[in-house]
């Protein structure tokens, strides 16, 4: 009820939802396997992190902290499955984007495509922030950013993620 | 119980963040000075290091007052005693060091193989990291195909990386523009060796070029060998920009030979054979002759005027030679006629080296390269972080 009071938006608008058990598990399988097989063919589909874009979109759509944590983890993992690097790396960065996008969830109307491109810009930056600090600090590596080139790609997620989500809300189901 | 339930989410985070915290901890090692140290290890280490250090302290600081102020009889001989000690070991270890640099060249000479591609597998790209720092690609072949950690991938173009870690029926292959990847690699014209990285944002990069060394744009660098991974000659790329960088070294941009980003079909080297030069009926090779490939140049006017002595050969530069320059010194060695000393190009071909008309010879310069004054970079194996 804390959460509601502080919310800038109105009851009806924080809808809280849940999905399928086959959508759950499903669902980041399909992403992370997109993400990682179909740029070996269509090479403009590897500037999109559809884990992230996935993680974002159940934190706010559940509007449960704790859910958000757990998903953003269990997809991070997931893709550092994929990677050469320790397991670790996209879970932590992902586990804060999904107590964030859930935490955020709570307090605004994230139902509209202009918030969604805003949310979702906001978390590519803090997702890659905290990457790279994780990359710098802990493993000790060098990293360099192209703000240029990370703001492009921001956007680009951003505007995936507005037709992603649209798409991916049949799949929701109210509580 | 209350405090629990009102903290609740922040508790799980807490808890979910440090588990991975843990867990990646565990695997990153960090490299020390004395070699790679577990994460985990170094924050334990740094979170228990102050207080074992404030109590070493406090124990120290009593002894030394006592060991400092009070007890400092028989210093000063001791003293006068370790810098004679530390003057002889300098000798020791100039006398060791001239041994060691006199036995890398000599094994260089005579312990010189050749690689050769003797089978490779075909494999078809499925996949990759799906992120941006983690270069690497899965292919379609695995254990049972007989590929195997280690083993050099590569396409007729040129050389894409190494097989990382294998499954059954995938592995994961290193590219070479990953940062975390390393390969040796020989310009061809300069015959300058450095090490090929890459950077974090994909491109590559030639690195251990000392500045004054004269590279050009455009110009094509094949593998050296020297990392033990990929066979001698294989096309990495071109240089497309040179740049003063620190630390004196070369920045310099290489495109590669392989189009890393759209790879489709590679092939991995299964086996490679390793064979001495062919050097029968060459002669024995005269340890003169190999002491003379080491020395300070020599005007030709001492070849013409002394037949049968060893003649001027300038390669052999940073400890690497080449078949030609092995065979020239054996065919040197058992005609005896005068040569015109050539500089033996390391392209791993056994050509016997042509014998020239003399001519009059005036006073040359010291050849490039000779004495080793090329940098000479460690041999690198691609590194793997796990």
């Amino acid at each position: 009820m804390r959460a509601l009071d502080l919310s800038y938006t109105s009851r009806e608008q924080v809808e809280v939802y849940r999905f399928s058990w086959p959508v759950s598990l499903g669902l980041p399988l399909l992403m992370v396997g997109v993400q990682a097989f179909v740029p070996v063919r269509l090479h403009f589909l590897g500037i999109f992190d559809f884990g992230l874009l996935l993680t974002i979109f159940f934190a706010v759509s559940r509007r449960s902290q704790i859910s958000g944590i757990l998903t953003g983890a269990a997809i991070g993992m997931l893709q550092d499955g994929l990677t050469h690097t320790p397991f670790g790396v996209f879970g932590i960065a992902k586990t804060l984007v999904g107590y964030g996008a859930s935490s955020i969830g709570i307090r605004i109307d994230v139902e509209n495509p202009g918030s969604r491109f805003l949310l979702t810009f906001f978390f590519y930056a803090v997702h890659k922030a905290v990457f790279v600090a994780i990359e710098r600090e802990l493993m000790g590596q060098s990293v360099h950013i192209n703000l240029g080139h990370e703001a492009g790609v921001a956007v680009a997620n951003s505007l995936m993620a507005v037709f992603l989500f649209a798409a991916l809300n049949r799949f929701k189901i109210k509580d | 119980m209350n405090l629990f339930s009102r903290h609740k989410n922040t508790v799980v985070l807490a808890t979910v963040l440090l588990a991975q915290f843990l867990a990646l901890a565990v695997q990153v090692k960090r490299q020390t000075a004395d070699g790679p140290v577990r994460l985990i290890r170094m924050i334990a280490v740094n979170t228990l290091a102050p207080f074992e250090r404030l109590f070493i302290y406090s124990g120290e600081s009593i002894r030394g007052v006592w060991a400092n102020y009070i007890d400092l009889r028989h210093v000063r001989s001791e003293n006068l005693r370790m810098k004679a000690e530390s003057e002889r070991m300098l000798l020791d270890r100039a006398r060791e060091q001239e041994d060691a640099r006199q036995a890398r060249r000599i094994q260089a000479l005579l312990g010189f193989k050749e690689q050769w591609i003797d089978t490779t597998v075909a494999a078809q790209v499925i996949g990759t990291s799906g992120s941006e720092t983690s270069r690497v690609l899965y292919l379609d072949k695995g254990t049972k195909d007989g590929i195997r950690a280690d083993m050099p991938v590569i396409t007729p173009d040129g050389v894409v990386g190494k097989v990382l870690t294998v499954y059954g029926e995938t592995s994961q292959v290193l590219l070479i523009n990953d940062p975390t990847s390393g390969l040796g690699a020989t310009l061809v014209n300069s015959r300058l060796q450095g090490i090929v990285k890459g950077t974090a944002t994909g491109e590559l990069q030639l690195n251990y070029i000392m500045g004054d060394e004269p590279v050009q744009p455009g110009e094509a660098l094949v593998t050296s060998g020297g990392d033990r991974v990929f066979p001698k000659g294989l096309p990495i790329g071109k240089v497309v920009t040179v740049s003063m960088g620190r630390n004196l070294f070369l920045n310099i941009g290489l495109k590669p030979a392989a189009d890393l980003n759209r790879l489709e079909e590679v092939l991995v080297i299964t086996q490679q054979k390793t064979r001495a030069p062919d050097v029968t009926g060459l002669g024995p090779i005269r340890a003169a002759d190999i002491l003379a490939q080491h020395l300070p140049g020599v005007p030709q006017t001492a070849v013409q005027t002394t037949p049968g002595a060893a003649p001027q050969q300038p390669s052999a530069a940073g400890g690497q030679s080449s078949p030609a320059s092995v065979q020239g010194l054996a065919q040197n060695s058992s005609t005896s006629k005068p040569q015109t000393a050539r500089p033996a190009a390391n392209t791993g071909t056994t050509t016997v080296p042509k014998p020239l008309v003399p001519k009059p010879v005036t006073p040359k310069q010291p050849a490039p390269n000779a004495g080793g004054t090329k940098p000479k970079p460690a041999a690198v194996t691609g590194t793997n972080p796990q």
